[in-house]
This record gives C-alpha cells, sequence and structure tokens, in this order.
C-alpha cells in the first residue's frame, strides 16, 4: 500500500508530503527516540506524540515512510518546511497511537 | 588500500535544533560514495547517538569519520565531564539525562548502547573531569 492510500483510509491531514507514492513497509510506535531508532526499520509508518525537530532526524535516518503524529500532535511551520525539504512524510491525526495502531492493524491484514 | 576520505565536524553544544547534522551529512557523503544502505543506516545511527550524547552531557564536542573501502570509522572526542562508571553507562535504560531532555524523547538509556549495537567495534576512553573520547567502526566488507 502507497502511503497516499494509507493516508486516505487512516483519515491522515498531511503536514509534510513529499513522497506520497512510497510504499508502506509496516509500522512502528514509540516516543522515545533512541529506542525507536534502534528498533523501527527501514520503511515503516512511525505513530507518535512527539513533535520536535529530532523527530524528523530519526525519521530520516531510520529512512521511515512516514511519521503520524497522534492526538492531534503538530509541527511547526518551520519543521513542516524542513520535512518536505529533507523529503520526510509526515501526518497529524485525532486519533490516539493505541486507535491508530489498532486500525493500522486492520489495514494489514 | 585506497586512500581514506577523511571528514571533520564540530557539535554545537548549545544548539539543540541542529544536533544531528553532523550524521545527517555523513549519511548523504557515505550514500554518494556508494556505500550499501544498511552500513549507512549503522553508521549514521550510531553517529547520531553520539552526537545526541554530546550535546546532552558535554555542551558539544568533535566527530572525525575515516571512510575507506573497508570500515568506516567514527571518533567522537568531547571535554565534558566524562563518565564515572561506563558498565552502569552502557546498561539499557540507564539514563543521566535531565527532565528538559526526557521531555524531548531523549534520555531512555539507548544512546550508548545503541551505538554498540549499530558498530562492529566500539572503544570508550573517558576519565571524569577530562572528557570522553568514543572510536566505532564499522566493517563494510
Amino acid at each position: 500500500m502507497k502511503i497516499r492510500e494509507l493516508a486516505e483510509k487512516m483519515d491522515l491531514a498531511p503536514l509534510s508530503l513529499p513522497d506520497g507514492d512510497r510504499e508502506v513497509e509496516g509500522f512502528y510506535a514509540g516516543d522515545l527516540l533512541s529506542w525507536v531508532m534502534g528498533r523501527a526499520n527501514a520503511g515503516n509508518v512511525w505513530f507518535t506524540i512527539m513533535s520536535n525537530v529530532n523527530v524528523l532526524a530519526v525519521a530520516s535516518l531510520v529512512d521511515l515512510s512516514a511519521v503520524v503524529l497522534a492526538e492531534g500532535v503538530t509541527l511547526s511551520d518551520k519543521d513542516a518546511a524542513s520535512a518536505l525539504e529533507k523529503g520526510i512524510n509526515v501526518f497529524t491525526s485525532e486519533k490516539s497511537t493505541f486507535e491508530l495502531c489498532a486500525l493500522a492493524g486492520e489495514l494489514a491484514k | 588500500m585506497a586512500e581514506a576520505i577523511t571528514f571533520h565536524y564540530d557539535v554545537d553544544g548549545e544548539n539543540f535544533t541542529s544536533a544531528g547534522n553532523a550524521s545527517v551529512q555523513v549519511k548523504r557523503k557515505l550514500r554518494q560514495l556508494g556505500f550499501p544502505p544498511e552500513i549507512i543506516k549503522r553508521v549514521s545511527i550510531a553517529m547520531y547517538e553520539g552526537e545526541i550524547n554530546m550535546v546532552i552531557h558535554a555542551s558539544g564536542g568533535s566527530a572525525d569519520v575515516t571512510v575507506t573501502p573497508e570500515e568506516v570509522r567514527i571518533v567522537l572526542t568531547d571535554h565534558g565531564p566524562g563518565i564515572a562508571d561506563v558498565a552502569l553507562a552502557m546498561r539499557e535504560g540507564y539514563s543521566t539525562a535531565p527532565d528538559n531532555i526526557r521531555s524531548l524523547g531523549f534520555g531512555a538509556g539507548m544512546g550508548l548502547p545503541n551505538m554498540k549495537r549499530y558498530t562492529d567495534t566500539m572503544e570508550i576512553d573517558t576519565e571524569v573531569g577530562r572528557g570522553t573520547t568514543i572510536t566505532m567502526t564499522v566493517k563494510v566488507a
């Protein structure tokens, strides 16, 4: 499934969408950046409530296919511009991390 | 053996938002040099963790990266407080990061363990009051 398709099915609002055709390759959830960096895999969609520039660094280093900010968390305009420039897909959702995981679990079946 | 390529970066200890700049640049250079994605990931994550550590604990430092076809060597040097108990610092989940750092999503106590996990060798030379030098290598072959 492509990121664009996932966003539509999960009702995710784009904050930065430079590569909507990127393939989704699994999911990961967590808020401790080093933990995510050590455990998430390239191509994963990452659910988190963290939103700062370091989240973008982690997404870029691990080569994640998208970051989804849960609970209505959003990016500053500056960070959104930076995400776009770095080619990182970032979305926001009103759903909790748990609700996003449950939904992703259904879609992954 | 082909000649080594070296890169030097100063890690700004005051600026948390620019932490990671050196590892992102190294990642880009290794990609240009045609290294496999898995190697690039290991090098850039180990280096990013090191950079963050220098910003959190040591008011910055420097990073020197030496690239040959056989290996990538990263040397991180700081003049921070040093590590009193290396074995404890290496334990997953142990962290001395302050609350304001934790609120940024760091301080999981995974930095040094991740650096070890993603590299083939890692040596820590540290002395309380003098600073810390960490040398890591990632074998390419």
